[in-house]
C-alpha cells in the first residue's frame, strides 16, 4: 500500500507542476512583457487565460501537503522544520500572487494596476524557484531526520539552486507552450508567434538547466547520478525526446499535440526523480518509504479519499476545461449592452 | 523525540492572527454561496430583476473574498508543519484524514467557483444556477471536515498508540469525535451567522442613509431572514456545546466561568476580572452555574485546582470575556430577530424604527466578534495542549529560531491584506452605486452585464 501511496503523492505533484506551473509561469512572462502599451496583448491573454482555473490548479498543492503529512509525518515534519526558511518564502509567493489575483483588475487607474501586476508577476517567480530549492534538498539529500533548525546549507547547495531555476524555467515553457493553443484558439496570429519563440528559448533554457542538473549531480550525488543513468533512463530518455519533440513543433510552426508533448515531458523529470529516488523518502537518512510511513488504516483511508477524489474532481476538472475551453467562461470586459 | 520549543508563544500568535484571519473569510467562503444562490433563485423564479442583480453582485464580491481565503487557507496549511512540526511528525496520520477528506471539497468549491463566476453570460439561466450549488454543498462538507480535525484536537480518539508512535487508525472514531457532534453545527452555523449578517449590515447601513429601494430592502431581506432564522438554532447548539464542555474538558470549562475550586452551587460571573483566584467587578449571581451546567443548583462543577497549575490555561480573563462577550451578543442578536417577526406578523413588512436598522447594521460585526471570541474560548482554554491531554502546545511548536520573523511579517502582510480586501469590496460597492448600469471591467467576477430574465 505504501508504494502505491507514494505513486499517489508523486501523482498529485506532477498534477500540481504541470496545471499550476503554467500558472506560475503566465506570472514571469507578464513580468517581462515590456510596457504597458506593448505589453498589453499578451497580458491580456494570460488574464484570460490563468484567472479561472488557477484557484483550481492551486489547490492540487493543498492535496499534496495533506497527503504528505498523513503519510509520511516524519519526513513532512523534518522538510518543514529544515527548509523552513525557503518553504515561508514560496507561501509569500503564494500570498502575494492569489491578492494580485483578486485584486488586479478590479482596481482602476494605471499606477495601481501596475503596482498590482508587479506584484502579481514577481510573486509568480517566488514561488517556483523556492519550491525547487526545497525539492533539491529532498533530492540532494540535505534534510536530516531529527533536525532541530533551519540552515541556510540545507537548500543552498548547487543542486538546489539549480533545480530552482530550472523549476521557474520549466514554468516559463509551460506556460509559452499553453499560450500557443490559448492564442491559436482565439486566431491571434500575432500572440501565436510571440509565444511560439518564447516556448522555444524557455524550453531551451529548461532543456540547458535539467543537463546542468545531471552533470552537478555527477560529482555532487555520485548515488542519485547513477540512478538517474540507470533505471530511471527511460524517463530521463523520455523528457529529453519531449522536449527536442516540442522544439521541433515549434520550429515547424505546429501546435497540436505541444502542449500534451511538453507536459509528457514535465511529468517524465518528475517521475525519473521519484524512479531514482525509490525506495528511500530522505535521501542519505536511511528513511525508506515504508518506514517513513503511516499506519495501514491510514494509508487505507488516503487511498480511499484519493479513488473519491478522483471519482468527483476529475470529471469537475474536465468539466471545467471544457467550458474554459469553448470559452463559454469569461472573464473580460463585456460589450456595452444597450439598454 | 519531543522536543520542546522556546518559540511557542510566537508560534501560537502567529497561528492565531492567520486563522483569525483566515477564518472570517472562510465564513463567508462558506455560507456565502448559499445566500446568492437564494437570490438567483428568486431572481429566475420569480423573473426578478432585482434578486437577479443581488445574485451577480454578490458572486462578484465572494470571488473576491474566496480568492484571498484560498491563499490564506494555504497559508494555513503550511503553518501546520512550519508551526507546529511536532504535532504533524506525532498525529499527522489521524489528524491528516479529515484534512484530505476537506481536500476534496476544497477541489469542488474552487472548480465550482470558477464556473459560476465566469458563466454568468455565457452558461444558459438554470444551468448556472446549478452549478452553483457544488459550491453551496462543497462549503458545508469542508467546514465539517476541518471541524473534525479541531473537534478531535478537544476530544482525541480512534487511534492506538505504541512506544510514542501511533500504530492503527479508526478513520470513521476520528472524523465523529466525541466533540464533534457540538462543534460542528457550532462552527457551521456560526459561519452562517457571519456572512448572513455580514451581508445584511452592508443594506442596513444603506438603509440608515436613506437607500430604502427594493433593491436595498431585498439585499437585507434574503441574508438577513436567512442568518436571523438560524440564531435560535445556534443558541441551543452553543448552549449545548457549552454543558458538554463541562464534562468533556472540565479545566476549559472552569476558565470559562471562573470557577476556581470544584464545588457545588457555583456561581455564574457575568463579565469580571480574575487576579490570583479572585473575580473583581463582575456581575455573581449564585448558583446559577451549577444550574446551567446541570438544572440543578446542587450541581458539582470541575474547578481550575482540579489540576496542577501548569496543567491549566493560562489568563482565564481573556477565556471568561471572550465567552461571555460570544453568550452575550448571541443572546442580543435574538432581538432583532424578534423584532423582524413582530413587524411582519402586524405590518407584513420590515421594521421602521430607526433602532432596529442600528442593530442590524451592527449585527454584522458582532457575529464576527463572537466568532472570534468562540474561537478565542476553544483554542486558549484548551492550552496547555494542543491535543488534550496528550501532546502540549510547546512540544508541537518548531524548534525553529526567528519565529519573531515571520510573525511580524505575517502581521503587516495581513494588515495589508485585510486593508486592501476591504478597500476593494468598498470600491465596488461605490461603483455598483454609482453607476448602476454601465458595464465594467469585473476582473475576479462575472461581467456586470443587466441580466435579460425574461429572454429565458
Amino acid at each position: 500500500m505504501v508504494k502505491v501511496i507514494g505513486a499517489i503523492l508523486l501523482a498529485v505533484l506532477t498534477l500540481y507542476a504541470i496545471l499550476a506551473g503554467a500558472d506560475f509561469g503566465g506570472g514571469l512572462w507578464d513580468l517581462i512583457a515590456g510596457g504597458d502599451i506593448t505589453g498589453r496583448a499578451p497580458r491580456r491573454l494570460i488574464d484570460d487565460t490563468v484567472t479561472p482555473v488557477w484557484e483550481s490548479n492551486h489547490v492540487w498543492l493543498i492535496f499534496a501537503l495533506v497527503i504528505f503529512w498523513t503519510a509520511f509525518p516524519r519526513a513532512f515534519a523534518a522538510v518543514m522544520t529544515t527548509c523552513a526558511l525557503p518553504l515561508w518564502l514560496a507561501v509569500l509567493g503564494i500570498v502575494l500572487r492569489g491578492a494580485g489575483f483578486a485584486f488586479r483588475k478590479e482596481v482602476q487607474g494605471v499606477r495601481w494596476q501596475r503596482l498590482l501586476g508587479a506584484v502579481f508577476a514577481f510573486s509568480s517567480l517566488l514561488t517556483p524557484f523556492f519550491m525547487g530549492t526545497v525539492v533539491g534538498a529532498v533530492a540532494a539529500g540535505r534534510v536530516a531526520l531529527d533536525a532541530e533548525h533551519s540552515t541556510l546549507t540545507v537548500w543552498t547547495s548547487p543542486t538546489s539552486i539549480l533545480i530552482g531555476c530550472l523549476f521557474v524555467a520549466v514554468c516559463a515553457y509551460e506556460a509559452a507552450v499553453f499560450l500557443i493553443g490559448e492564442a491559436a484558439k482565439r486566431t491571434d496570429r500575432r500572440l501565436e508567434r510571440y509565444f511560439r519563440s518564447r516556448a522555444a528559448i524557455a524550453g531551451t533554457v529548461a532543456g540547458a538547466l535539467s543537463l546542468a542538473t545531471l552533470l552537478e549531480l555527477r560529482t555532487s550525488d555520485t548515488l542519485l547520478y547513477h540512478r538517474l543513468t540507470g533505471r530511471a533512463l527511460p524517463l530521463v530518455v523520455l523528457a529529453a525526446v519531449c522536449g527536442l519533440a516540442v522544439i521541433a513543433l515549434l520550429l515547424a510552426g505546429r501546435s497540436r499535440g505541444l502542449r500534451v508533448v511538453s507536459a509528457g515531458g514535465a511529468a517524465a523529470v518528475v517521475w525519473g526523480w521519484g524512479v531514482a529516488q525509490y525506495p528511500t523518502l530522505l535521501p542519505r537518512t536511511g528513511l525508506t518509504l515504508s518506514d517513513g510511513s503511516a499506519p495501514h488504516a491510514t494509508l487505507v483511508t488516503v487511498f480511499a479519499v484519493f479513488v473519491l477524489a478522483v471519482v468527483l474532481v476529475i470529471p469537475s476538472f474536465l468539466l471545467l476545461f471544457w467550458l474554459h475551453g469553448r470559452q463559454l467562461l469569461e472573464s473580460d470586459e463585456p460589450p456595452t449592452v444597450p439598454r | 523525540m519531543l522536543a520542546t520549543s522556546r518559540e511557542v508563544v510566537p508560534a501560537r500568535a502567529q497561528m492565531a492572527t492567520t486563522l483569525g484571519f483566515h477564518i472570517i473569510l472562510a465564513c463567508f467562503g462558506i455560507a456565502l454561496p448559499t445566500i446568492v444562490l437564494i437570490a438567483e433563485y428568486l431572481g429566475l423564479k420569480r423573473s426578478d430583476p432585482v434578486a437577479m442583480k443581488l445574485a451577480r453582485r454578490w458572486s462578484q464580491a465572494m470571488g473576491v473574498l474566496v480568492a484571498v481565503g484560498a491563499v490564506t487557507g494555504t497559508v494555513l496549511s503550511f503553518e501546520m508543519g512550519l508551526l507546529w512540526p511536532g504535532l504533524m511528525r506525532r498525529y499527522g496520520p489521524v489528524i491528516g484524514l479529515p484534512f484530505a477528506l476537506e481536500g476534496i471539497f476544497f477541489f469542488l468549491e474552487a472548480i465550482f467557483t470558477a464556473i459560476y463566476l465566469y458563466g454568468w453570460r455565457r452558461l444558459r439561466p438554470w444551468a448556472h444556477f446549478w452549478s452553483g450549488i457544488p459550491i453551496a454543498v462543497s462549503g458545508i462538507f469542508g467546514a465539517l471536515s476541518v471541524m473534525a480535525a479541531n473537534s478531535w484536537m478537544n476530544q482525541p480518539g480512534g487511534f492506538t498508540m505504541q512506544s510514542g508512535r501511533v500504530v492503527s487508525v479508526d478513520p470513521l472514531r476520528v472524523f465523529f469525535n466525541r466533540a464533534a457532534a457540538y462543534e460542528m453545527p457550532h462552527m457551521l452555523l456560526a459561519a452562517y451567522l457571519v456572512a448572513g449578517f455580514g451581508v445584511a449590515s452592508v443594506y442596513a447601513v444603506g438603509f440608515l442613509r436613506g437607500r430604502r429601494d427594493r433593491y436595498h430592502r431585498l439585499g437585507f431581506a434574503i441574508p438577513f431572514v436567512l442568518a436571523a432564522a438560524l440564531t435560535p438554532v445556534e443558541f441551543i447548539v452553543g448552549d449545548t456545546a457549552a454543558r458538554a464542555i463541562a464534562t468533556d474538558q472540565p479545566v476549559k470549562f472552569a476558565a470559562m466561568e471562573y470557577v476556581t475550586h470544584t464545588t457545588r452551587g457555583a456561581p455564574e460571573y457575568l463579565g469580571g476580572v480574575d487576579l490570583k483566584g479572585h473575580v473583581y467587578a463582575g456581575l455573581r449571581i449564585p448558583d446559577l452555574d451549577s444550574l446551567l451546567v446541570g438544572f440543578s443548583t446542587h450541581t458539582k462543577v470541575t474547578g481550575l485546582d482540579s489540576v496542577a497549575p501548569a496543567d491549566r490555561p493560562p489568563v482565564p480573563t481573556l477565556i471568561h470575556l471572550a465567552f461571555d462577550l460570544m453568550a452575550g451578543l448571541g443572546s442580543l442578536s435574538l432581538i432583532p430577530l424578534l423584532w423582524l417577526l413582530l413587524a411582519w406578523w402586524r405590518q407584513r413588512s420590515l421594521p421602521r424604527q430607526r433602532l432596529f436598522w442600528l442593530l442590524a447594521a451592527g449585527a454584522g460585526p458582532a457575529a464576527v466578534v463572537a466568532m472570534e471570541s468562540g474561537w478565542i474560548v476553544t483554542e486558549v482554554g484548551r492550552q496547555p495542549w494542543v491535543v488534550y491531554h496528550l501532546l502540549t502546545t510547546t512540544q508541537a511548536a518548531t524548534t525553529n529560531h526567528g519565529v519573531i520573523g515571520t510573525l511580524t511579517a505575517v502581521i503587516i502582510l495581513y494588515a495589508l491584506l485585510g486593508i486592501a480586501t476591504v478597500l476593494i469590496l468598498r470600491l465596488l460597492a461605490r461603483r455598483w452605486r454609482k453607476s448602476d448600469e454601465r458595464p465594467l471591467a469585473v476582473p475576479y467576477g462575472p461581467p456586470p452585464t443587466p441580466v435579460k430574465v425574461e429572454a429565458r
